[in-house]
């Protein structure tokens, strides 16, 4: 005898059938929502280079970037690009290093008991909202800056890329950890066997057989400050000027897209329709990132296999 | 248990045993070295299991000795403390007179750094770092000491002759290491190991991931390895102890059954566990 009643097949037959649509909806979903994105920006960037105060070449050729002025308007988005990377620039400076080198403490000197404690603990700054670095930034970091350099003014790149450094730390640190942890124990038993102190293993074994993933998390790290809003609108300033002094003030693509939205560009006009422009050279800027890293995590993948 | 081959009987060295049967390495065997390693009333721990109890025994310089035992029985947890490698292993302990050539391994003062040079090591599995031949070769004389390119060159040249890879790596000595075969990849972690200068080697199951062939060019080269090197082996396989070692010692729950000539462990054991384990009995 048997116990239980079949199933029915038609019944099974439908709910997976129910199932895979579910699923299938929400991937086409994310998907769509991207490419309506993209359409978007292409077609508002289109429009721009329709106006007759920019052409192409400005954009993309010329370094003055004079978007609001009554007079005479200039498009070229290179002092944007600038303040954009010097701003990354120093995040990076911050960031990366730190952010290895407390990986490395934590994979491989780290007691279990602090890194149970110290990685939630680093893993909650990333779940800061940005606007609280940016006031950080405005409310911390410039005056210490200032009372080190009178240069430091009210606004300046350096302060908001030490916020934004802040920012990524827990990203370097907690992905370039992952990929630490995840050479095998064999390698460092190699290492320690011919006799290797704890620091020739790490710098020497570990870390390069985990270059890879480490490399990936500096790119996306990158990306999200290359990204990073709140924090530039706050603490960077709104002078849009080709400058590599970190006490200087500047305007970076994404802070810019921030004043032009609220509301000091009449709508539809040239200086509107810019920041899709803007917003389009980010987004391509961001993307060769995060394609360089994919191709890095793809390229070195096998490293230990 | 009287007999020389008891592990409770007297620290008789195994070279002042009269010559038995026809054996391969019977020059080396008479040759009268002070023992490499000297090991008495050794114990040693997990947190509080005892791992190991009461062991002593010699390892002849110049010789193979072959640990052998069931699963479990702490042979290569001994062996991973003579170069201390249970020092990364935070719950391990261990007590009593573990002498390389003289030098306390478990004092306090022992440089761990420099005992791992003298001692070198080779795992179960091969374990190539992500470099190139060369630089696998060169990692631990790198460690050590600094050397100029042509000597470093010459060291690993002379390494690899000695693992008998060489002539198979010589044009590509730039590449990856994980491009070799398995076999190969063992056979250069032994020069990895020889290349920092050791003057005992130790080998864990070396054998266990390789295919039978692969498994031949490491025993051949473990015999010519053992004119140089102190060698011990661990091995699950015991065709392997018999054809490679020249000392066997039986491991059994943790304590040393029984240690001699490899020829009496395998004919005329003294102890009846090591004849059934040897026999096939049990294991």
């Amino acid at each position: 005898m048997s116990f239980g009643r079949a199933r029915s097949k038609r019944v099974r037959l439908w709910s997976e059938r129910a199932i895979r649509w579910t699923l299938f909806g929400a991937s086409f979903f994310s998907v769509f929502v991207t490419f309506a994105i993209l359409v978007v920006l292409a077609r508002e960037s289109f429009l721009f280079f329709g106006f007759d105060e920019v052409s192409v070449w400005e954009f993309f050729a010329t370094a003055q970037w004079n978007p609001l002025l009554g007079g005479e308007q200039h498009f070229g988005i290179w002092p944007l690009i600038c303040g954009t990377m010097l701003v990354t620039v120093i995040a990076a400076c911050f960031a990366l290093p730190i952010g290895l080198t407390a990986a490395v403490f934590l994979s491989e000197y780290a007691r279990p008991r602090t890194r149970a404690i110290l990685k939630p603990a680093l893993e909650v700054l990333a779940g800061i909202p940005t606007v609280v670095y940016g006031f950080f930034a405005l409310t911390t970091i410039t005056p210490f800056l200032h009372s080190i350099a009178p240069r430091f003014g009210n606004y300046n790149a350096m302060s908001a890329g030490l916020a934004i450094g802040i920012m990524i730390l827990p990203i370097v640190c907690s992905l370039s950890e992952d990929a630490l942890r995840s050479v095998p124990r064999s390698l460092r038993d190699g290492a320690y066997a011919l006799g290797g102190t704890k620091f020739d293993v790490s710098v020497k074994v570990v870390i390069p057989a985990a270059l890879s993933g480490i490399v990936a998390s500096f790119l996306l790290a990158m990306s999200r400050a290359i990204g990073e809003t709140m924090i530039v609108a706050l603490a960077a300033g709104g002078i849009a000027q080709m400058t590599a002094e970190p006490w200087a003030e500047v305007q970076t693509m994404t802070a810019y897209m921030v004043q032009i939205f609220l509301g000091d560009a009449p709508a539809n006009g040239v200086e509107y329709a810019s920041s899709y422009a803007v917003a389009a050279v980010l987004f391509v800027i961001t993307l060769c990132f995060t394609l360089l890293g994919r191709y890095i995590l793809k390229r070195f993948r096998e490293e230990y296999e | 248990m009287t007999s020389p081959n008891s592990s409770t009987g007297s620290h008789t060295h195994p070279a002042d045993l009269p010559p038995l049967a026809v054996h391969g390495h019977q020059t080396r065997a008479h040759a009268a070295h002070a023992p490499a390693v000297v090991v008495k009333n050794f114990n040693a721990w997990y947190g509080s299991f005892q791992a190991l109890t009461n062991l002593t025994l010699d390892i002849a310089a110049q010789r193979v000795t072959a640990f052998i035992g069931p699963s479990g029985c702490g042979k290569s947890t001994f062996l991973r403390w003579i170069n201390r490698m249970n020092d990364t292993i935070p719950s391990a302990r261990a007590e009593g007179t573990l002498r390389l050539r003289g030098d306390e391994v478990l004092a306090r003062d022992m440089d761990v750094v420099d005992l791992r040079r003298r001692v070198g090591m080779v795992f179960q599995k091969p374990n190539p770092f992500p470099k190139s031949i060369y630089d696998n070769v060169a990692f631990g004389p790198r460690l050590h000491r600094v050397y100029s390119k042509s000597d470093l060159d010459m060291l690993v040249e002379q390494s690899l002759r000695q693992a008998a890879l060489w002539n198979e790596v010589k044009d590509r000595l730039r590449a990856s290491a994980l491009g070799l075969s398995g076999g190969q990849q063992q056979r250069l972690c032994i020069a990895r190991a020889i290349a920092a200068g050791p003057e005992l080697l130790l080998m864990d199951e070396p054998c266990s991931a390789l295919d039978p062939k692969s498994t031949l060019a490491i025993e051949e080269l473990i015999e010519q390895l053992a004119e140089r090197y102190t060698i011990v082996i661990v091995t699950h396989n015991l065709q392997q102890a018999a054809r490679v070692s020249d000392t066997t010692a039986f491991f059994y729950e943790g304590k040393l059954i029984e240690w001699g000539e490899t020829e009496v462990i395998f004919t005329k054991p003294a102890n009846r566990q090591t004849e059934d384990y040897v026999t096939g009995r049990f294991g």
